[in-house]
């Protein structure tokens, strides 16, 4: 069982608990990105996080903005943050939002200096951060004290048969022992919103659900351009054998678990406030939404491919699980878990879980992930609307 | 060995989990009852791929984890690949 497993892992200032120790040099701004760069190439273990906005965004877009930077620095897989931008105004706010948890943060702002000499302070308070956060132990956490994220990507007909209802057994036995989770995915939820719904924990979750997807659904119709055929399902998802939209979605929603109910409903990058299962308003792009899950607070996402998607975060652990026996021959490289032999009957759904729960246990106690060891670090910000 | 797999007892498609080659012989298995299921593949049927487990008319739903997953655009008949081809979505559309 989950609940009672041990993790060696990072216990932050503010009590939470992270799996890796990154220092991490952020970029308020498209154009802070080279001077971001430059003290990442500086300081060895920094690690830059170049990203392409934070110009003249404005009202919700704007707030996401801010909540998708504070959060990346306050996750706790980070152990410090340098934020560098080109004004003083917004790389303060961000500063100071870090700031609350507790962690060592500095900001540097470019205008009236330049780049060069912005550089050179930044990477002297980078060079003394890495050094501190290279000290730090690992120390014995519960398993529980981890937030996972998940979302399935390139999915074929096998995630719905069996890497999607492993994440689910997960789900249902970490959310079961006190641990806190979060699902999204909006737009691949139509079909089976239904169900969804019905995994409401209460009415008013369930309105809040349903508002959140019909707003979704509305901005699909008034964009589209035809039935959307050629995004959802992808190319890859009709070769996997995947049809329509609702036999998509009814697949994506094996990964809720049979038994956990949904508490609450998150804005993108919004943190939950409380343990059990979470709904969040994200994209399906998986770079997109992960990079949601990670600036919401989440330690490790759990992702069931089935023809290969190879998505991987800067601070985030992606572990990846696929139940299609070509597949993991096939990219053998990006899978972590082979959930295969349940097509046959060789594995059940409950063997498959526990061995995805070791798979966590070893990737919290510092085990590299596919994805990390092939250095996929997609960090995308997700835009609301044009800029002003 | 078992060649498709059906989530629900409901469900008038299997997924092919194994490549199936025309006139295969298959032998299935229903999720939900742990139920041994018979077919025969009259096409190739990729793994991952529907197999038809009824006859379809035009404008019939496919229902698959028991529940609609679009509407019937060509005639099927048992036996048959169901995919693009001949099954389109009932939403976006």
């Amino acid at each position: 069982m989950a609940n009672d497993r041990k993790v060696l892992a990072y216990r932050r200032e503010n009590g939470r608990v992270g799996i890796r120790n990154h220092v991490i040099v952020l970029p308020v701004d498209d154009i802070s990105n080279a001077a971001c760069e430059a003290v990442g190439s500086n300081i060895k273990g920094t690690l830059a996080l170049p990203h392409a906005y934070g110009r003249l965004q404005f009202g919700e877009d704007l707030e996401l903005f801010f909540r998708t930077m504070i959060g990346t620095g306050a996750n706790p897989n980070v152990a410090a943050a340098i934020v560098i931008g080109i004004e003083p105004g917004w790389t303060q706010r961000i500063v100071d939002g870090i700031a609350k948890t507790g962690k060592p943060v500095a900001g540097f702002s470019i205008e009236g200096q330049g780049d060069i000499a912005t550089v050179a302070q930044a990477s002297v308070k980078a060079m003394e951060f890495v050094q501190w956060a290279s000290e730090l132990q690992r120390t014995e956490c519960n398993f529980t004290e981890l937030y996972i994220s998940v979302k399935c990507g390139e999915s074929d007909t096998t995630t719905g048969l069996a890497s999607c209802p492993t994440v689910g057994n997960v789900i249902d036995k970490h959310c079961a022992a006190g641990g806190t989770a979060s699902f999204g995915e909006t737009s691949e939820l139509t079909g089976a919103e239904h169900i969804v719904a019905a995994k409401a924990a209460n009415d008013e979750v369930r309105k809040q659900f349903m508002a959140a997807f019909e707003d979704y659904s509305n901005l699909v119709f008034s964009q589209r351009v035809d039935d959307l055929s050629e995004s959802q399902p992808t190319k890859g998802n009709i070769a996997g054998g995947l049809t329509t939209i609702e036999e998509k979605a009814l697949g994506n929603v094996e990964k809720l678990g049979k038994k956990t109910k949904f508490v609450g409903c998150l804005k993108p990058a919004q943190a939950p406030d409380g343990n059990g299962l979470w709904y969040m308003d994200t994209s399906s792009a998986a770079a997109e939404a992960v990079t949601l899950w990670a600036a919401s607070g989440a330690v490790v996402h759990l992702f069931p491919t089935g023809q290969g998607n190879v998505v991987g975060n800067p601070i985030e652990p992606v572990i990846k699980l696929s139940g299609n026996p070509k597949t993991v021959k096939t990219m053998k490289e990006h899978i972590d878990l082979d959930v295969s032999p349940i097509l046959q009957g060789e594995m059940t759904l409950d063997e498959a879980g526990d061995a995805l729960i070791e798979m966590i246990v070893r990737t919290a106690n510092g085990r590299l992930t596919a994805a990390e060891a092939l250095g996929h670090r997609e960090f995308v910000m997700t835009k609301l609307y044009r800029s002003a | 060995m078992i060649h498709f797999l059906v989530h629900d007892s409901a469900d008038t498609v299997g997924v092919a989990v194994v490549d199936l080659a025309a006139g295969t012989d298959c032998t299935g298995r229903d999720l939900s009852t742990n139920e041994p299921l018979k077919a025969i593949a009259t096409e190739a049927i990729p793994l991952g791929h529907k197999l038809a487990l009824k006859d379809f008319p035009v404008g019939d739903t496919v229902i698959k984890y028991g529940c609609e997953i679009g509407r019937v655009v060509r005639p099927i008949r048992a036996g048959q690949h169901v995919h693009v081809h001949n099954l389109k979505t009932k939403r976006w559309a």
